[in-house]
C-alpha cells in the first residue's frame, strides 16, 4: 500500500491519525500526504472511522452515572458483603466458631437441611487431599517442574482460564498437579510441600453459581477454606492448623483473583 | 487511600462509555462495570501505584472478554443480527454501520481500536492493557481499519438481501 522507498511508513501514518508522533514528524507526513493524494484518502477514511465511533458512543459519557455504580455505594455494599479478603476471612472465623462451638451432629443436621452445593467441592477436594498427600511416589500426574504445561492442560480441561499459584513467598514448592473428575466436570489439583514434608492442595472446579464468601471446614487432622469466584470453585486443603492454613489460602487467593491479580 | 477512590470514581463514566461500545447494550455495559469496580475496590490493595484508569480499562476488557467466552459456550444465546432490518434514514444509518462494522472486528482487534479512537489511551497504554508489545496493538489497530473500511465500503451492500 506505501511505496518501499518512500520515507512514510505504513504505521506513522496510523501513528499520525492517533496523535502519536512527534511534532516535526507529523509536519513531515502532513507535507507528505499533500503530495500523495491515495495515502490521504486513506488516512481521511480512518478519520472518518473514528469520527462516527465517537458520534455513535461518545455521548455514553455525559449521562448521569446511575445509583448502582456510585462508589460510595457500592464500598457500603461491599462492606456489608464482605467480600474484602479481611471482611471473607472474618466470615471465615464466625463459621468456624459457630461449627466448632454447636454439638457434631448439630452443625451435620444443619448442613443437611440447607444443603450448600458449594461444600461439594469442599468435601470432594478433601476426599481427593487425604488420599494423594499420603502418595509417596505417584502423588501428581504432571510434576512442578512443568508448571506452564500443566496450566495449559488444565485450563483447557477444565475451559477457565487458571492460574497455579504460585507459593515460594511462604516456602511451599509446587509437587505438581493432577486432573480429577468433580461434580461438574473435569477438576484441577495442585499439591505443594514444605521444607518439611507438609502438604496442602488446591482444587479447582467450574461452578456456575454466584460468588461465595470464604467457609471453612476442619476436621481433626485436615480442613479446608472454600470459595467461589467468577464461576470456579477453589478450596484449599491442608493440615488442620488453622492459622496456618489461613496463610496459604490468602496467598492462593490473592493470585487467583483473575481480573484483579493482573496488576501485581 | 481517598485519591485511588477519587481517580476511580472520575473514570467512571469513561467506562460506560468504553463498556458500551464493547457490549451494544446499555445494561451488559453497567452490569460490566459494576463488576470491574467491585474487583477494582476488592483488589485495591494489589494495586500499586501506577495508573488507575488504565488499570481499570485492563478490568474490564478482561471481564468482557470472560464474558464472550461464556457467551460462546452458549449457542442458543447468540443474537441474530437483523441483516433484513431496512437501513434508517438519517443520522443514525451511519451509526449502525460504524457498529457492525466493529461487530465483525476479532476480539482484541477491536478493543484496540476502542480504546485508541474512543478512550483516547496512548498505544502505550493500549499495550499495557492487553499485556502485548506496542507493536501488536498497532498491528492490531492497522488491521481494524482495513476491515471496517472494507465492510463500509463493500461488503456491506454485497450482504443486503436480494429482492
Amino acid at each position: 500500500m506505501i511505496d518501499r522507498n518512500s520515507p512514510i511508513t505504513e504505521d506513522e501514518l496510523h501513528a499520525y491519525v492517533d496523535g502519536e508522533l512527534p511534532p516535526d514528524r507529523m509536519n513531515a507526513v502532513a507535507a507528505w500526504l499533500a503530495d500523495h493524494p491515495e495515502q490521504a484518502a486513506l488516512v481521511t477514511s480512518w478519520r472518518l472511522q473514528a469520527d462516527s465511533i465517537r458520534a455513535h458512543f461518545g455521548a455514553a459519557v455525559d449521562e448521569p452515572v446511575p445509583q448502582r455504580l456510585k462508589l460510595d455505594q457500592m464500598l457500603n455494599q461491599d462492606r456489608a458483603a464482605g467480600r474484602s479478603w479481611a471482611a471473607m476471612a472474618a466470615a471465615a472465623a464466625i463459621a468456624a466458631f459457630v461449627v466448632g462451638g454447636a454439638a457434631g451432629w448439630m452443625a451435620r443436621g444443619a448442613s443437611a437441611a440447607a444443603p450448600s452445593r458449594s461444600d461439594v467441592f469442599a468435601s470432594e477436594a478433601l476426599d481427593a487431599h487425604k488420599l494423594y498427600v499420603v502418595e509417596v511416589r505417584h502423588p501428581v500426574e504432571v510434576p512442578g517442574s512443568e508448571r506452564a504445561h500443566m496450566t495449559q492442560w488444565l485450563s483447557k480441561r477444565l475451559g477457565e482460564d487458571l492460574r497455579v499459584p504460585d507459593l515460594q513467598s511462604i516456602g511451599l514448592k509446587l509437587v505438581g498437579g493432577r486432573l480429577l473428575p468433580g461434580p461438574t466436570g473435569a477438576a484441577a489439583f495442585y499439591m505443594y510441600e514444605s521444607p518439611s514434608g507438609e502438604r496442602f492442595t488446591m482444587y479447582c472446579a467450574r461452578a456456575d453459581m454466584p460468588e461465595t464468601a470464604l467457609r471453612y471446614t476442619g476436621g481433626e487432622k485436615v480442613a479446608a477454606f472454600y470459595w467461589i469466584d467468577d464461576k470456579v470453585a477453589y478450596v484449599v486443603s491442608g493440615p488442620a492448623d488453622r492459622e496456618l492454613l489461613e496463610k496459604v489460602t490468602k496467598a492462593a487467593y490473592e493470585q487467583v483473583d483473575k481480573t484483579g491479580a493482573k496488576k501485581l | 487511600m481517598a485519591t485511588f477512590h477519587q481517580n476511580v470514581e472520575a473514570t467512571i463514566p469513561a467506562l460506560r462509555r468504553y463498556a458500551r461500545a464493547l457490549t451494544r447494550d446499555t445494561d451488559i455495559a453497567d452490569d460490566l462495570v459494576q463488576d470491574t469496580l467491585v474487583r477494582a475496590l476488592r483488589s485495591e490493595h494489589l494495586f500499586h501505584g501506577g495508573d488507575v484508569r488504565s488499570w481499570l480499562y485492563t478490568i474490564l476488557t478482561n471481564l468482557n472478554r470472560n464474558r464472550l467466552r461464556s457467551l460462546a459456550r452458549r449457542p442458543t444465546l447468540s443474537p441474530i443480527e437483523d441483516n433484513d432490518a431496512p437501513d434508517l434514514a438519517g443520522p443514525e444509518a451511519g451509526g449502525r454501520d460504524i457498529e457492525r462494522a466493529l461487530a465483525t472486528l476479532v476480539d482484541d482487534q477491536r478493543n484496540a481500536l476502542l480504546l485508541v479512537v474512543l478512550e483516547g489511551l496512548s498505544y502505550r497504554e493500549v499495550a499495557e492493557v492487553q499485556g502485548v508489545p506496542i507493536g501488536t496493538v498497532m498491528s492490531r489497530l492497522a488491521r481494524a481499519r482495513v476491515q471496517i473500511k472494507n465492510y463500509l465500503d463493500g461488503a456491506r451492500p454485497a450482504l443486503r438481501r436480494v429482492k
